[in-house]
């Protein structure tokens, strides 16, 4: 067993499962989405980004360019979270909060894809 | 490099995260003494600050003491991994292999760019830097590989007028030479100056076998590693020494031919070399090594007879006679009868050796010719300032020879027809050659009949219009004058036309050798690509080329003829 695969598994998955436990709820409903969980998304998807850092193999770059793209929709989400809250200063309206979840929902595709490669990689891992 | 840079930069975003949530879930209190938490946005913005050491104080709102608490953890925590991240990647970029990884594929990229026929030259020494410097200032793109760093510092601070990319690599590995442009589809030759057979050697295979079609030129200076190189195919095999001994023969045997080779090879605007026959007799020859050899095989059968002074006989397999001794000590060169004889040749690989054994031979014998070979490009001050009528630098020599090649590829079929003929031919052709040329030496070029090269006079033949080696010497300025420049020699499939006539009829798929002045030069590839001109200097009436006013033009004539 080899811990970077254990923990480069582990990252991926995480950032897969927090983004759609942010996600899930209904979709203008503030109530449902937690900022915390958002956060936590963010957090993990970017280490997750820097754990595909340095791979050379062609998959390998698909895996950092699905992961970079969960990074831009996620940041972009808690961006609007912000402009909304800190620059607008209206209270979090169901029009912001669909956007905010909408982009998580692009970045959830973009982790589920990055999840499949993985799983496609194991399978075809012959050693 | 990104591999390495994980650890530093997984470790900073997961101490700043702990340290953001821990800030948001820690009860504070706004301004009026009411419960506030701070929102991820303040927390953010404060851990960035503390993180960087920046510290702008407690914001929004002074801080609780158990706030308090934790930013005294969040300091030590995000500080340390702020500055290990930060250490850690100003340290792999300031990393010997990372520079030299970067380096690498900007150069690779360069050459890749590349999008005019360019030239990779292996080695930057005497010869190369000259070579780079002549081709670049005629307009061809170069790239260097050289395995010492300073050297390719030294190309870097060179004031060329076009950038020659280099790379500090060993060219003996064919990884390198690809990086260089081996198989880019521009790369036109590959030349190998080293300075060590061995590495040409293995160059000069690489390239035949990874780029069959490319030209490769080899620098060699043993007959071993010379036909070595000759038997796999390679172009050109170039020996300083040979060529210096075969010209040096050449004054003995023929000055004006000495001439012609000069003028021919000489680097661009050159002042043309004052010409002193050397005395024909006898010779000491300093120093019997490779250059000493070449020279002895060259001028035995022109009747100048030698005498050896060569330290040590029994390795260098001296000739019976020969003198024991370095030369540079008087009582050697009197052993050697310095009073009897005409002329000396210091010969030896070392340079201080070389003018010691000069100025000595000087002091015995002041009626001396005196001939050196000069080892290394930076004591071309000495040897100006030394007592020596003609100075042999290798470097010089092969960068000339290769310059020759590579801009008129006809020039060495011509010297080695010029060899068979004789002295009165060679005056003629001297005083031709002097007829059209100023004080510097004279530019020699070649021009090829072909649809791509020269389309305006290939639609003249392709039309029947005949075009002679004459109208191609007009000058369009003023058709009775001939432009500054000789024909020197032409190639019609395998036959070759030496000094040809000047009302000869070109062919298609001739190739033409000129020689004569840069502007000439220019007036003829102008000339090539012009209908309009070649029509003007055929029939003397300068046509108009737009269709309005040939039309014009021709109701005019009939017009004309109708009165």
């Amino acid at each position: 067993m080899n811990l970077e695969k254990v923990l480069f598994a582990f990252f991926s998955i995480l950032a897969l499962t927090l983004n759609y436990g942010f996600f899930v709820g209904e979709l203008d409903n503030p109530d449902h989405h937690n900022a915390y969980e958002l956060f936590a998304a963010l957090v993990v998807s970017l280490i997750a980004t820097i754990m595909k850092f340095g791979d050379r193999a062609h998959i390998g770059a698909l895996l950092l360019a699905t992961s970079l793209v969960a990074d831009l929709q996620l940041i972009t989400a808690a961006l609007i979270w912000g402009f909304v809250l800190y620059i607008a200063e209206m209270p979090l309206s169901a029009n912001a909060m669909a956007s905010i979840v909408s982009l998580s929902g692009g970045a959830l595709l973009a982790n589920l894809i990055s999840v499949i490669l993985l799983v496609v990689e194991t399978v075809t891992f012959r050693r | 490099m990104l591999r390495r840079m994980r650890l530093p930069l997984i470790l900073l975003i997961a101490v700043y995260a702990v340290a953001v949530v821990g800030l948001t879930l820690i009860p504070g209190q706004d301004d009026q003494g009411q419960p506030w938490r701070m929102d991820f946005f303040h927390a953010i913005y404060f851990v960035s600050f503390l993180g960087s050491t920046i510290g702008f104080g407690e914001i929004p709102y002074p801080f609780t003491d158990a706030q308090r608490m934790w930013t005294t953890f969040v300091i030590y925590s995000a500080v340390v991994a702020w500055l290990y991240a930060i250490g850690s990647i100003l340290t792999l970029i300031q990393d010997q292999g990372f520079r030299r990884v970067l380096a690498y594929t900007s150069f690779a990229r360069k050459v890749r760019r590349i999008h005019e026929s360019f030239y990779i030259i292996c080695g930057y020494g005497d010869a190369s830097s000259l070579l780079v410097r002549e081709l670049v200032e005629r307009g061809i793109h170069c790239v260097v590989i050289e395995k010492d760093q300073d050297k390719i510092l030294g190309l870097a601070v060179e004031d060329l007028p076009d950038h020659v990319p280099g790379l500090c690599e060993d060219a003996t590995v064919s990884e390198h030479l690809v990086a260089a442009g081996l198989t880019h589809p521009m790369c036109r030759g590959i030349i190998a100056l080293t300075g060590d057979d061995h590495a040409n050697l293995t160059i000069a295979i690489s390239c035949k076998l990874l780029a069959p079609e490319v030209q490769v030129i080899c620098q060699s200076d043993t007959k071993d590693f010379a036909e070595n190189m000759a038997s796999f195919g390679t172009d050109h095999v170039v020996d300083a020494f040979e060529i210096f001994a075969s010209r040096f023969a050449m004054m003995f045997h023929s000055p004006s031919m000495y001439l012609v080779y000069e003028w021919m090879t000489t680097v661009m605007h050159s002042p043309l070399a004052d010409f002193t026959r050397p005395p024909t007799g006898t010779w000491l020859l300093c120093g019997y090594g490779r250059f000493g050899k070449a020279v002895r095989k060259y001028i035995t059968p022109e009747g100048v007879e030698t005498r050896i002074v060569e330290a040590d006989p029994d390795l260098t397999d001296a000739p019976a006679g020969t003198i024991t001794g370095r030369g540079t000590e008087a009582h050697t060169l009197e052993a050697a009868r310095i009073h009897e004889v005409q002329g000396l040749i210091a010969g030896t690989d070392n340079d201080a050796n070389n003018l010691s054994i000069i100025v000595t031979a000087r002091q015995l014998n002041p009626k001396l010719f005196t001939a050196a070979r000069q080892n290394l490009q930076n004591k071309s001050d000495i040897y100006k300032a030394a007592p020596i009528d003609m100075i042999m630098q290798p470097g010089t020599i092969i960068a000339k020879h290769i310059l020759g090649i590579i801009l008129a590829p006809l020039l060495d079929d011509f010297l080695r027809l010029t060899h068979d003929q004789n002295e009165e031919w060679a005056n003629v052709l001297v005083s031709r050659v002097a007829g059209v040329v100023e004080d510097v030496a004279p530019d020699v070029w070649d021009v090829e009949i072909t649809p791509l090269a020269a389309p305006a006079i290939f639609d003249c033949l392709i039309r029947d219009e005949p075009v002679t080696l004459k109208q191609l010497c007009t000058d369009p300025n003023d058709l009775s004058q001939q432009l500054s420049c000789v024909p020197l020699l032409i190639k019609r499939d395998k036959e070759y036309l030496l000094l040809p006539e000047m009302h000869e009829l070109l062919r298609g798929c001739d190739s033409i050798l000129f020689c004569g002045l840069g502007k000439a030069h220019r007036e003829i590839m102008h000339l090539m690509h012009d209908h309009q001109t070649v029509r003007y200097i055929r029939t003397g009436v300068d046509m108009p080329s737009g269709i309005f006013w040939q039309w014009v033009t021709r109701n005019k004539s009939e017009l004309r003829s109708v009165d």
